[in-house]
């Protein structure tokens, strides 16, 4: 009734080809916008901060980012972990050396230097593919993370071989260190993803993603109608990786400020983020969103609904919220191959055609 | 009767409020997870001390306790919810159990205004009281439980250990990377070889390690191990036939469950231990009849009188001392997250004190200052015996080397102070 292309006529080709067709989805992005900027930050405390928010978008740039390369450019990667290592250390070292450089600047450098590594990396998908792609990048994840923990420099020769994120400020307001206010680590966080999104959508959509999907879909049809997969495989992994870089950077200095590699950046968090794309859905920035959300917010969920909620052990909501997600996981791998986005689109075309739907 | 009467007013006082203030502490424990054999165990203590204090006492000082457990599978991210989670709660102090998370938590603790102890393990500078305000590591630290394990050494090679070869297992973590600093400067000093050999995360891979040691034979071999690397370390070593009594664990790798896998042969596996580690104290009679038999332990209730446990135990007890501490100088029982770090500063503890609590000979005594909140450092060394199948404390317990210890106590703090623009002070 009120979801339809009906009605919104279309004057120029800018409007012919705006992101969101339909007005309503429009005003709901809009909506989404002025909730997330304007009036969650001025609910929110210490807990819904770090517990729900921030690990939600951090992993949501991770997860866009990953999804460039596997959703959109059909390159599997089992190195994001890895990846995102190089981000958090080169904000730690550009921290530490540059103290006065703003901390944007210093994120969207560590950013360009995971792209740079990623683009390394990604050298060997000009030859290699499928499986064997995969086992390339987790050389990759498992290299990295030996690195820095077997080279000082990176650590700044700290005893314990972790780095810490001292205080940083950005207009006077400290986003980095002990002493945030949760507003202040939200919004900035909030930015980088907000603008991630808006990025790798537009890329998706121009010239660069339908050459990254021509390759995904069929390679060697793909160079015959002329798209060079040198360039393309090899933008897609500096750009996945850019992103990538970006969320380990914020995932270190802003989330948790102080890391421990082999820990936090180990091989589970490349399949962490892997599950967020395959859940939430190949080839979508909405997947991205929703599969980031399913696996930051369920155990948390499940942990406060069974330990806070229930007073069950703790031993038992830890291993039942194993069992529930991994079953969730199955249920929904066989129900819905492609992920929440897929169910999100038939949603909407179930809207389109509502309440007529003949 | 002038007392009875006012007494018998408070208790009809306290009857007619039902929500009375409550004494509320953390235990971030882990029991699933790679670290969950090491984890259930010391959690089941700290959580058993504190019901034995509600039950038997009515809680501290005529406060009721409450403990939050909060599962955190050893897992730093998981540590950062669970603290966030329960900090609105008004806890008193957190006792992470994992040197991981304490790095996360000193920021964020000194920023709350919160106590932080990490007994035997954590970030070793700590001990500086100036600069770490609230946050305390006593009794014994890393650095020290390096130095009393060369020290034994020294011991039993008649104090000259020059050109033997020591090799270092230890867990590829901030955790096991904190004893490297304090072992390359006493290898300098007496004159031994060091050889590190790290272990990835979760550990149960280590047969390259092991076959270094077994191409190598280095003469001893000291293990910072933690979770399932305990066993597995144990195991592999019993495989190439090292000498067991050559291998000296720090005490995070001298339980029951790390050696009892290896059987028979792990006889003479050596650990280190601040505090006792057998069940011959008065506390367990009481700990049976008001917690075990009541039905009211922790976990399976299985865990009573084992290494881990009564280091839970024992954390605990340092815990509610601390607070009793806090009760008394703030002259009021119902004290606040500032008055429990006041009382961690202050805490004495002294033989008489852990005999009235039936814990007499238990651990060293100490006290906590401002300048030290790392107590004295004294470690014993503690030796398998599988046919007994229970740990025999074979030496004294001997104070670490100082000179040593705090040129890089205040090295490393001075980094962290000059990282955050803190200057030392104790007032």
């Amino acid at each position: 009734m009120f979801y339809r292309e009906a009605g919104d006529f279309s004057k120029t080709y800018r409007e012919d080809s705006q992101t969101f067709p339909i007005r309503f989805d429009r005003y709901r992005y809009y909506a989404v916008l002025l909730i997330a900027f304007a009036i969650i930050p001025f609910f929110l405390n210490d807990y819904w901060v770090n517990a729900i928010f921030l690990p939600f978008l951090i992993y949501s740039i991770a997860a866009i980012g990953l999804n460039i390369l596997t959703g959109y450019c059909g390159q599997v990667s089992l190195g994001t972990g890895g990846f995102m290592a190089v981000g958090a250390y080169a904000t730690y070292k550009l921290m530490t050396s540059f103290p006065e450089v703003s901390m944007v600047v210093h994120i969207l450098l560590a950013g360009g230097i995971t792209a740079f590594v990623g683009v390394l990396f990604g050298l060997p998908s000009l030859r290699i593919k499928g499986f064997y792609l995969a086992v390339a990048t987790l050389a990759a994840q498992f290299f990295l993370v030996w690195l820095f923990n077997r080279v000082p420099w990176f650590y700044n020769n700290s005893a314990s071989g972790q780095i810490n994120s001292p205080e940083r400020t950005l207009l006077g307001v400290p986003i980095t260190g002990a002493n945030t206010e949760p507003w202040a680590v939200y919004l900035f966080c909030l930015v980088f993803v907000a603008l991630s999104a808006v990025i790798a959508r537009n890329l998706t959509r121009g010239a660069m993603g339908r050459k990254w999907m021509a390759i995904r879909d069929m390679d060697i049809a793909a160079e015959i109608i002329g798209v060079n997969p040198l360039t393309a495989k090899l933008s897609a992994f500096a750009i996945s990786s850019f992103f990538v870089g970006v969320s380990g950077a914020l995932f270190f200095s802003v989330y948790l400020g102080a890391v421990e590699v082999g820990e936090v950046f180990g091989i589970n968090k490349s399949f962490l983020v892997l599950f967020m794309i395959i859940i939430g859905g190949l080839g979508s920035i909405f997947g991205s969103f929703a599969g980031a959300a399913f696996l930051v917010l369920l155990p948390v969920l499940l942990k406060n609904v069974l330990v806070t909620g229930l007073g069950w052990p703790t031993d038992i909501a830890a291993h039942l919220e194993f069992m529930i997600v991994g079953g969730l996981i199955i249920v929904f791998l066989i129900m819905e191959p492609h992920g929440i986005a897929q169910l999100w689109r038939i949603a909407k075309e179930k809207l389109r055609l509502w309440p007529f739907p003949h | 009767m002038k007392k009875k009467l006012l007494s018998a007013v408070i208790a009809g006082f306290m009857a007619a409020t039902p929500v009375m203030a409550e004494l509320t502490f953390s235990a971030l424990s882990y029991r699933t997870g790679a670290y969950g054999n090491n984890g259930i165990p010391f959690a089941d203590g700290y959580l058993d001390y504190f019901t034995l204090l509600q039950e038997r006492d009515g809680g501290i000082g005529g406060e009721s306790i409450k403990v939050i457990e909060c599962e955190t599978a050893y897992n730093t991210e998981k540590g950062v919810e669970c603290y966030e989670a329960t900090k609105g709660e008004g806890v008193l102090s957190y006792s992470p159990l994992s040197t991981g998370i304490t790095y996360q938590l000193i920021p964020k603790v000194t920023a709350d205004g919160i106590a932080l102890h990490t007994m035997g393990y954590g970030r070793t500078s700590a001990k500086n009281g100036q600069i770490f305000r609230n946050v305390f590591n006593f009794p014994a630290n890393y650095w020290d439980g390096a130095s009393v394990g060369i020290k034994h050494l020294l011991d039993i090679n008649g104090g000259d250990i020059k050109g033997k070869k020591i090799a270092l297992v230890y867990h590829n973590s901030a955790y096991g990377k904190e004893p490297i600093r304090t072992l390359e400067e006493l290898s300098k000093k007496h004159g031994y070889e060091l050889t590190l050999l790290p272990v990835d995360h979760p550990g149960q891979e280590q047969k390259s390690q092991w076959l270094q040691i077994r191409r190598e034979k280095p003469d001893y071999v000291l293990m910072w191990g933690w979770g399932v690397m305990n066993p597995v370390a144990i195991q592999e070593a019993v495989n190439i036939r090292y000498p067991m009594e050559n291998f000296i664990g720090v005490w995070w790798s001298g339980s029951e469950n790390d050696v009892l896998p290896a059987g028979a042969k792990a006889t003479g596996y050596k650990a280190l231990a601040f505090h006792a580690v057998n069940s011959d104290f008065p506390i367990f009679d009481d700990m049976k009849k008001y917690v075990v038999d009541a039905g009211k332990a922790a976990g399976a209730g299985d865990q009573v009188g084992t290494v881990l446990y009564n280091r839970g135990m024992y954390n605990a007890m340092l815990v509610s001392e601390a607070a009793r501490t806090a009760q008394a100088i703030a002259g009021k029982s119902n004290i606040s997250q500032a008055d429990m770090i006041k009382g961690f500063e202050a805490l004495e503890m002294t033989d008489e004190k852990m005999a009235a609590l039936g814990l007499a000979g238990f651990g060293p005594s100490f006290s906590v200052s401002c300048e030290n909140h790392g107590g004295d450092g004294m470690v014993a060394v503690a030796q398998w015996d599988a046919g007994a199948g229970k740990w025999n404390v074979v030496s004294d317990f001997q104070a670490s080397d100082m000179s040593v210890i705090q040129p890089l106590i205040d090295e490393d703090s001075g980094a962290f102070a000059a990282e955050n623009k803190l200057s030392p002070n104790c007032d």
